[in-house]
């Protein structure tokens, strides 16, 4: 276990009736790039916080290298916190910003210019030490905002959202960099956000949360691919979800009366089904090939042209699907016609109807 | 309907102008006043231009002693609320929502509340104190400016609080945050982020609560006991008599505020062209000799110096001859008046008005307030004299106190008038001559 | 007291122990030493009777009504507290009329330097003190003043005109005192109405005094209540434009509670005289603001 740990030992957070985090357990591994994603009001932010220190958990333990953080302060815990606003002091210098966690050490003034530069080395932005914040942009401010957390010379960073204020194309490319400064410092990083996109590229791994609950810790690709709840299925990237009674089941392989037809699927987290239990069978739309022999039949509703991508609306037993694929140089399909389409087993996930 | 939107844009220059004639005037008139050498302040007749009321208000030595008095409550009054609205302030933002109006009402309290009520409630509490401390005759902490301090930082703070308040709104609490996260303690957070924020509220909550202790009467004129403040002093000069040494002050305080407010003009525009940019800047402000020449340092130090020489020239000012010539003037319409009555007299056998003494125009008008005066001549056909040109001694216009003066005891001219009657049941008669505390020690 | 800790481990946790007991102590030794008991040390006075230092304590120190019975059975000074209470709301009237078109003018007609202008031209007069107000008005109305002088000598009228007896000059002096106490609430009101509200009434043809009555006043309630508010209980409780431009024979409320404590030494009546004028304002305003219809918690500055 390294000082870089960081464990949640089930962890609850109840303000009065409304339960913010509930019985959250994992452990981060030290230097690894970790990602809280799910919706506004899923409780990511609480729980980041309850990690900076700044809410003390309900029931449960948070351990930081080990170590039970139970009344520990913000001010003495190896974390910084990048708040969504940034936070940077607008009566000093940017140099003093990002000095002053060596300030408040009692480091000598000297010590701390020259801290303070090296620091904007780092960041790309030498010599902007005595601007005044307002005076930066965007994305400078909030490379100045990871300057002065790295200055507290943490264990642990903890990310609220960083990018949300950005726009596009700055976005994207601070994706990079956020990432790079991890790879270079090796720290561990944990972010949240409620964008996927962010999630997937740029973490080890992501925690999917909803309503308070961690529904699915994984790397990205798992929780792309192998969603084990219905949550987590739809909410990172698209999907579709066909409705279904389980008939039987062999292995991992189950098979479901649905309105399409009989389908098989693949038991999402290895779960056994019986007989008539209601499920969802979830299928993405870039995994829905057209298949002229194959087994489901479909009528368009429409077609959309995306630039590179296509998506195809169709409908099919009263389900709605979406199929996406590649687009060539066709045109596009006239609703109404009809198709057939097919899809791999072991692309998809089965999951009970309710719960999990 | 354009007609109607420039008739209304017309009545509203023509309001505003009418409205600050009513505020104006009366200040006007004032500053006026302060250089007719007149004793009674007025403008019409004007007598001479002079400066020497302004030396007479030097000279009153209780007025100044008083002043000093001011500066020293007004220095611990605001050494005392400023840390204590801060504390308000600080409380008001942190506690919980719902206890919120509450604690904000209390401390609002002394605001609305008459200030008379805090200034008797204040003495009479802090006296009892005193006496439950250290014995029923104690009067320990019955020291005139204590108590002012005390009655006055009780609402006094609660303005500090008002301006602290309004600037703590707008503080980002994450910032905060941010410092305890980054390693401060929330003494070092405390000190490094909030505190700076809000220094400039700092500062105009010093002066507000400086000028708001400085010029409160209400509540000191009851607390200060056997002492005088600045505006006690004032008042009970004015009560006992006028003369344009008042009007000096006026013109002291006026000239004060508007050096005062235009050289805060000067500091607002400066800010506002130095934050917007140079796009934003007028050709003074970029050209670098004009932007020293508009700096509200140059301005101010400016606007002293023209005040400074305007004193000096007016203490050099000698209206002597002036006024010589206008005694001459008086004293040869007072012969003329004499000769007519003694001819009257002479044609007239039978003696109707009584002894009428030397000064026949003091004696039939000896206040402003001809109808106050039952027993003013008997006979009733004193001479009339001309009522525009009242004598150099005109006693205060509260005729009402005067009622036992007979025609004959006309006090002489430029004393103040008669001490103040004998102090009759409260509510029988409203004598406004109170004077201050004659004895301190106050039943339970 | 379990919510008094818990609050104090807040204030510790967010800024520190020195700042907490600092924040604390102030506040308590404010509300405790500075507000409440004052006021409840007078109003138990007020009850008492007018003992010499001696008796204090002792047999004949009970609570008693006679000073609030003495009042009650005084018809000159119940008089006297009834004129206050009309002329001070008289005066407010007189102020609301006043000031809210000047308040309306400045937060929707000026623009820029006129506004400065007309801000600072409304801070100045105020800055002078009221003592010094108070005696302007007394030169102007004076039988000697400028407006019996300008009358006489346009022959309006031939002996002086005794204005302050009247009372005329002291309305005027308290008129003019509070001004920029009234204006400013109602500005505050008025400026956070959207221009455009105004436009659209005219411009669907509303005279302009049924824009005002319709749209201005509604959304300037608030601070006509407030301004009215701070105004009166100024106006009821003034000292010092009473004694100085008073007339003889009429009196202000506030007059009577400084006598009983300079003239008469009876610090327990002058205290319950100083309470009735307490209850007295608060219920006035109170009952106004029940009859206009406006909640308590709109005094805001």
């Amino acid at each position: 276990m390294s000082t870089r740990d960081v464990t949640l030992d089930h962890v609850t957070i109840r303000f009065g009736f409304h339960t913010a985090v509930n019985n959250a357990l994992l452990n981060i591994e030290g230097g690894e790039f970790f990602s809280f994603l799910g919706p506004s009001g899923c409780g990511k932010t609480t729980l980041l916080r309850c990690i900076s220190g700044f809410i003390e958990p309900t029931e449960g333990r948070v351990l930081i290298g080990g170590k039970d953080m139970k009344r520990v302060g913000p001010n003495k815990r190896p974390t910084a916190l990048i708040f969504q606003n940034l936070a940077l002091f607008p009566l000093m210098s940017v140099a003093d910003n990002i000095a002053f966690p060596l300030e408040v050490r009692g480091v000598g003034r000297k010590e701390r210019r020259k801290r303070a530069d090296e620091l904007l080395e780092l960041i790309a932005l030498p010599g902007v030490g005595d601007k005044k914040v307002y005076e930066l942009s965007g994305g400078q401010r909030q490379r100045v905002a990871i300057a002065r957390a790295l200055a507290v010379e943490p264990d642990i960073l903890l990310l609220d959202e960083p990018l949300s204020a950005l726009d596009l194309k700055l976005r994207q490319h601070m994706r990079t960099e956020l990432r790079a400064i991890q790879e270079r410092v090796g720290l561990t990083f944990i972010y949240i956000t409620h964008d996927q996109g962010e999630a997937l590229t740029m973490s080890d791994r992501v925690a999917v949360m909803n309503a308070g609950v961690i529904e699915q810790i994984d790397d990205p690709v798992t929780i792309y691919e192998k969603p084990r709840t219905p949550f987590v299925a739809s909410f990172v990237g698209e999907t579709n979800a066909i409705p279904g009674k389980a008939v039987s089941q062999s292995g991992f392989d189950v098979a479901l009366d649905t309105p399409l037809g009989r389908l098989v699927g693949r038991s999402a987290g290895g779960r056994q089904f019986g007989a008539g239990q209601e499920a969802i069978l979830f299928i993405r739309p870039e995994q829905l090939t057209l298949d002229p022999g194959g087994r489901i039949a479909a009528t368009v509703v429409k077609e959309e042209f995306e630039g590179n991508l296509r998506h195809l609306f169709l409908e099919s037993g009263g389900i709605a699907l979406r199929l996406s694929r590649v687009g060539g140089g066709s045109e596009l399909m006239p609703p109404g016609s009809s198709v057939k389409i097919s899809f791999d087993t072991g692309r998809s996930s089965v999951m009970p109807a309710h719960g999990s | 309907m354009s007609t109607s939107a420039s008739s209304g844009r017309g009545f509203a220059v023509l309001y505003t102008l009418l409205f600050f004639a009513f505020l104006f005037g009366p200040l006007l008139i004032m500053t006026a006043t302060a250089f007719n050498s007149s004793s009674f302040p007025r403008i019409t007749p004007w007598e001479c231009f002079t400066t020497e009321w302004f030396g007479v208000l030097i000279g009153n030595d209780r007025l100044m002693q008083g002043l000093a008095t001011s500066i020293l409550i007004g220095v611990g009054v605001v050494a005392i609320s400023v840390p204590v609205g801060l504390a308000g302030a600080l409380a008001l933002s942190e506690i919980s929502p719902r206890l919120r109006p509450a604690l904000y009402t209390i401390l609002i309290t002394p605001v609305l509340i008459p200030g008379v009520v805090l200034g008797i409630s204040t003495i009479v509490f802090w006296g009892k104190l005193g006496r439950t401390l250290w014995g029923p005759t104690s009067t320990f902490f019955l020291n005139g400016i204590f108590l002012t301090i005390a009655g006055q930082v009780a609402f006094i703070s609660a303005y500090a609080m008002l301006i602290f308040s309004a600037r703590l709104q707008r503080f980002d609490p994450t910032l905060t945050e941010a410092a305890l996260d980054l390693g401060a303690s929330p003494g070092q957070a405390f000190r490094k982020v909030l505190l700076p924020f809000l220094r400039p509220a700092i500062g105009s909550a010093a002066f507000l609560t400086l000028l708001a202790s400085f010029e409160n009467y209400n509540t000191t004129v009851f607390t200060i006991l056997a002492d005088n403040t600045f505006t006690t002093a004032l008042a009970s000069k004015i009560r006992f008599g006028t003369d344009p040494s008042l009007s000096a002050l006026a013109v002291i305080i006026i000239a004060l505020t508007l050096i005062g407010a235009i050289t805060h003009e000067a500091y607002a525009r400066r800010r506002e062209a130095m934050l917007g940019g140079p796009a934003a800047r007028s050709a003074l402000y970029s050209n670098p000799l004009g932007r020293i020449v508009v700096h509200p340092a140059t301005i101010c130090a400016l606007l002293v110096a023209m005040a400074g020489m305007a004193v000096w020239k007016g203490s050099q000012y000698d209206a002597s001859a002036c006024k010589t010539r206008i005694i001459e003037e008086k004293r040869a319409i007072q012969e003329r008046l004499l000769e007519e009555q003694r001819r009257r007299l002479r044609q007239q056998s039978v003696p109707q008005a009584p002894a009428q003494p030397a000064t026949p125009p003091a004696a039939a008008n000896p206040s402003p307030f001809g109808g106050a005066f039952g027993n003013v001549a008997p006979g009733g056909s004193a001479p009339q004299p001309a009522p525009a040109q009242p004598p150099a001694n005109n006693p205060s216009p509260f005729g009402g106190a005067f009622q036992h003066l007979g025609p004959g005891a006309v006090p002489a001219p430029a004393t103040p008038s008669a001490p103040p009657p004998p102090s009759p049941p409260p509510a029988a008669n409203p004598s406004p001559f109170g004077g201050a505390f004659q004895n301190i020690a106050p039943p339970p | 007291m379990e919510r008094a800790k818990q609050i104090l481990e807040d204030f510790t946790s967010r800024h520190g122990l020195g700042v907490a007991l600092y924040i604390g102590a102030s506040v308590f030794l404010w509300v405790v030493f500075l507000i409440v008991l004052p006021q409840v040390t007078m109003i138990d006075y007020s009850f008492r009777h007018n003992l010499p230092p001696s008796q204090t304590g002792g047999p004949e120190d009970v609570h008693t009504l006679a000073n609030y019975k003495y009042f009650l059975f005084n018809a000159l000074d119940v008089g006297v507290l009834i004129k206050t209470v009309l002329a001070a709301a008289f005066v407010t009237f007189l102020d609301i009329l006043i000031c809210y078109p000047i308040a309306f003018i400045l937060a929707h007609s000026a623009t820029g330097v006129a506004a400065r202008l007309m801000v600072l031209g409304l801070i100045v007069p105020f800055w002078i003190n009221e003592i010094l107000r108070a005696f302007a008005f007394r030169v102007i109305f004076g039988a000697t003043g400028l407006i019996n002088g300008i009358g006489i000598g346009m022959g309006l009228w031939d002996t002086p005109i005794d204005f302050i007896r009247a009372d005329v000059a002291l309305y005027s002096s308290l008129t003019y005192s509070y001004i920029l106490l009234m204006v400013f609430p109602i500005y505050n009101a008025v400026e956070a109405l959207d221009r455009n509200q105004i436009e659209a009434a005219r411009d669907m043809g509303a005279p302009w005094w049924r824009v005002h009555w319709r749209i201005v006043l509604p959304v300037a309630k608030p601070g006509i209540a407030s301004g009215a508010t701070i105004v009166f209980m100024l106006t009821a409780g003034a000292l010092a434009a009473p004694q100085i431009i008073g007339g003889p024979s009429n009196l202000w409320f506030t007059q009577l509670i400084y006598q009983w404590f300079n003239e008469a030494s009876n610090w327990p009546r002058g205290s319950a005289y100083a309470t009735i004028l307490l209850v007295t304002c608060l219920a006035f305003v109170l009952l106004l603001m029940k009859i206009f219809r406006v909640p308590i918690g709109a005094i805001g500055r």
